[in-house]
């Protein structure tokens, strides 16, 4: 039984739980995800582990409620129990020693960053914290991300705060090659594919942290399948980071949206459900 | 000591009994079973058809030894409880075994009457004497029996290999943990098998019996990454065997095998067994299923996902790179396939998919074969025509190529020593880290229900020794 301890919103359709865990508690590291049900008719969804308490044998998801399933992870409230919660899984982020790094994030992507920048962190590196959001009031996890990197800077797509544009664009307008040896990308697909492309000739080794459809998530079905250079990985056990440089985005978007119609039937399924009851 | 005298003379002559089934037609819109099982009546006209052998062979065949020619005694004489408690005595799960297992492999391969007339439908009878005893299962389950107090074992994997463990292991008294990746019970029983061939229910009575014993079932563990076998160790389990099984498929290696539409037979199984696909939307995991699919390969996961196909109303296609005699899957499940108007093309092996615009599949190239000297596996080998190629339009496209071990386990504990990925063992199971043992697809590959629980009683037998020494 995987009890829900506190809920917490962070930003519009973006909510923080806090989550009773103590076998995953003890043995996640930056950059894995669990696998969570909501309920016993959900799908089983990819998240990433963000933080942890080990007094209170808990890890903490964050979840952008955008289909059925995160909408239904959403409307559970504290002292609710999810129905299926298992990990950890994948491996951990490739963290290095006295590098100058840049991490980028985009949208719920920064809460997935911050175990990440973390970890750098905590391993003597500098790093420097790239957060992008829609607007000013979808700024998420801020006070936690300054505790965790040297330097935080944000874009927003209207301007509302911080550079206006997103965060490639602030990149390449703030930054040279040879600023960052390093770097981490986490976010919508778009984004990390253009970080990949602006940051192609920097020598910069850049670690993309992938978002593909995902099943079992315990690697028995490939559908999680991605293709980084001439080779085919399974992003769940494989991953979800690989050399960004090398990444196949393009195969990777066609593949996301393979169940998008359907996707839209259940989420309209759901809400004829609720108006009739 | 002469042979007792049987209340009814054996009648071998007799045609075999017919497998009632579900009318082919009706199956199309269904998820229903399809087999529906002997009546009463063939059921003892069957039962009857035994020699009742004095050295009965089946029951040397069968790998877990259920004294098939004392439960058919019974059931010839009308006792069906009487029946599943003789099955009982070395296998809890009839119900399973009786609709899955390969009785044609093992013991109606060696029974006798097959010499000359056809062999005793086995597999049939334990069937029904399964589905007779559950009518009046709750007298049965030894609700409220006490506890089981000796030492802690713990199995990995919820497949038919740790069941079976698990059902020896609590009936010494042992306390049993089974820990299961997945958020379901039953390993391939519960994520490949389809609905129409083994209802959930039956599987989940059978392990619901388990649980009456005693034996604890921790789903959503993923052992390897929830905790380590040191862990376990530490946490004080005795033993640990590991039943992971052979989940991981493998790819086809051709070009356009990413194109949206092209699953591997496990994706397309779990997404329609596990995930319940087949009550979309109300259950919310999709599954594609297009106008015409093509399932490549010939195994049993091969006829699972083409009958599912065609139970999503595709028109659907089995490309299998060798003949109708070289297929692997279990003959009923190739003759309901065709009954269900499953098209085969033999001989024939895909080369390359191509996409439209979307990148979804859309015409798969192939090329033919012949037959050409055995191979390892002892079937005559496929040899590719040259210049024979030739295309097929498809707009779903399912590998059911074969799958090798869950490697999981395998890389969390790198001083257990595995061959290709399959977990060495020794004889009684042991692997090469003491009170670790190992059995079923994770030690075999892809292999059968009945040989994992061979396994699974092995290493049982084997832990008891190893611990009540
Ligand atoms: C390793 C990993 C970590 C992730 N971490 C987070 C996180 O911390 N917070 C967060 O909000 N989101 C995270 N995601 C994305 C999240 O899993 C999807 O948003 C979610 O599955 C959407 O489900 P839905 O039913 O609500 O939406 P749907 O309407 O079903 O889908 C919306 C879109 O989400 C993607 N998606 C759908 N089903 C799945 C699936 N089973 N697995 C993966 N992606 C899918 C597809 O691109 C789809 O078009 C992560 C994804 C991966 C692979
Ligand atoms: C689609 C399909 C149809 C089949 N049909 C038949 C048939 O009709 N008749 C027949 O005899 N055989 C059939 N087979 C073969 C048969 O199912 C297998 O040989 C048998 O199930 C193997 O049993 P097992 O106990 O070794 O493993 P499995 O049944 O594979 O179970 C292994 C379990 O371990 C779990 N697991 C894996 N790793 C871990 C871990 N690290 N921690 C915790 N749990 C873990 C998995 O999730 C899985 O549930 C079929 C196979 C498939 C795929
Ligand atoms: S071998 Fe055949 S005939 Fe002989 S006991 Fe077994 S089932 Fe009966
Ligand atoms: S999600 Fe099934 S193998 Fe990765």
């Amino acid at each position: 039984m995987n009890q829900i301890l506190a809920k917490r919103p962070l930003a519009p359709e973006v909510t923080l739980f806090e989550i009773e865990a103590p076998r995953i508690q003890r043995r996640w590291q930056p950059g894995q995800f669990v696998m969570v049900r909501p309920l016993p008719t959900s799908e089983r969804i990819p998240l990433t582990l963000v933080t942890s308490d080990a007094v209170r044998q808990s890890v903490t998801i964050v979840v952008q409620a955008i289909g059925k399933t995160t909408k239904e992870l959403a409307a559970l409230e504290a002292g609710d129990a999810v129905a299926d919660f298992v990990g950890p899984l994948g491996e951990a982020a490739s963290t290095t020693k006295g590098e100058r790094v840049v991490c980028m994030a985009g949208g719920v992507g920064v809460a997935e960053l911050l175990p990440v920048a973390k970890a750098f962190h905590d391993a003597s590196n500098h790093v420097t914290c790239l957060c992008g959001a829609r607007s000013d009031n979808y700024r998420i996890l801020d006070a936690e991300l300054r505790e965790a990197a040297d330097v935080v800077e944000w874009a927003t797509d209207d301007g509302s705060f911080g550079f206006h544009g997103n965060v490639v664009q602030m990149l390449l307008a703030r930054n040279k090659p040879g600023d960052f040896t390093v770097g981490h990308v986490i976010g919508p697909i778009p984004m990390m594919k253009a970080a990949a492309e602006a940051t192609r000739s920097w020598g910069l080794k850049l670690y993309a942290s992938l978002n593909p459809v995902m099943i079992d998530g315990t690697g028995m079905c490939v559908g999680c399948r991605v293709t980084v250079g001439s080779e085919v990985k399974f992003a769940c056990v494989d991953g979800p980071e690989f050399d960004a440089h090398l990444v196949d985005f393009d195969e990777l978007a066609r593949r996301n949206r393979a169940y998008r119609d359907m996707e839209q039937e259940a989420l309209q399924h759901q809400c004829r459900l609720q108006k009739v009851e | 000591m002469a042979p007792e005298k049987l209340p009814y003379k054996p009648n071998p002559r007799a045609p075999r009994a017919v497998l009632p089934v579900l009318e082919p037609r009706r199956r199309a819109s269904t998820p229903e079973e399809v087999a529906l099982g002997f009546t009463p009546e063939q059921a003892i006209a069957e039962a009857q058809r035994c020699l009742q052998c004095a050295k009965p062979e089946c029951v040397n065949a069968c790998p877990l030894h259920i004294d098939i020619k004392r439960f058919i005694r019974r059931l010839a004489e009308g006792d069906a409880v009487g029946a599943h408690e003789v099955i009982g005595e070395q296998s809890p799960f009839p119900g399973v075994c009786g609709r899955v297992c390969q009785h044609e492999l093992f013991c109606e391969d060696a029974c006798v009457t097959g010499k000359k007339w056809d062999p005793v439908a086995i597999g049939s009878l334990e069937r029904f004497a399964a589905d007779h005893a559950r009518l009046r299962a709750h007298e049965l389950s030894p609700n409220g029996s006490k506890k089981p107090q000796g030492p802690k074992v713990a199995l990995v994997g919820s497949g038919p290999a740790s069941l079976i463990a698990a059902y020896d292991l609590v009936r010494l008294h042992y306390r049993v943990t089974i820990f299961e990746a997945l958020h379901k019970l039953g390993g391939v029983l519960a994520y490949g098998i389809p609905n129409f061939r083994l209802p959930r229910e039956i599987l989940a009575e059978e392990i619901a019996r388990l649980q009456n014993l005693g034996v604890e079932f921790v789903p959503d563990f993923i052992v390897g990454k929830t905790a380590t076998i040191e862990d376990l160790f530490d946490e004080g389990y005795q033993a640990i065997f590991v039943g992971t099984g052979a989940g991981l498929p493998y790819l086809m290696g051709i070009p356009g095998e990413n194109l949206t539409g092209v699953y591997t037979a496990n994706e397309f199984l779990t997404r329609i067994n596990l995930m319940e696909a087949y009550k979309f939307p109300d259950v919310s995991t999709p599954v594609r299923v297009g106008k015409r699919t093509i399932v490549v390969g010939g195994g049993n996961s091969a006829m699972d996902a083409a009958r599912w196909a065609r139970r999503f109303g595709s028109e659907t296609i089995v490309l299998f790179r060798r003949g109708r005699a070289e297929m692997r899957a279990r003959l009923e499940e190739i003759e309901h396939a065709e009954e269900e108007e499953v098209q085969f093309h033999f001989l024939a092996a895909p080369v390359a998919l191509y996409g439209d615009e979307n990148g979804h599949v859309r015409e798969m190239e192939c090329i033919r074969m012949e037959l050409g000297e055995p191979d390892s596996s002892g079937r005559p080998s496929p040899v590719p025509i040259e210049g024979s190629n030739f295309r097929i339009m498809c707009d779903t496209v399912v590998a059911a190529i074969g799958q090798a071990p869950n490697p999981t386990l395998q890389k969390a504990t790198p001083q257990l020593i595995t061959k290709r990925g399959k977990i060495v063992v020794n004889e009684s199971g042991e692997t090469s880290l003491p009170r670790v043992y190992a059995g079923g697809d994770v030690v075999r590959g892809g292999s059968t229900v009945i040989l994992a629980m061979k396994d699974g009683r092995a290493a049982a037998e084997a832990i008891h020794e190893a611990l009540s020494s």
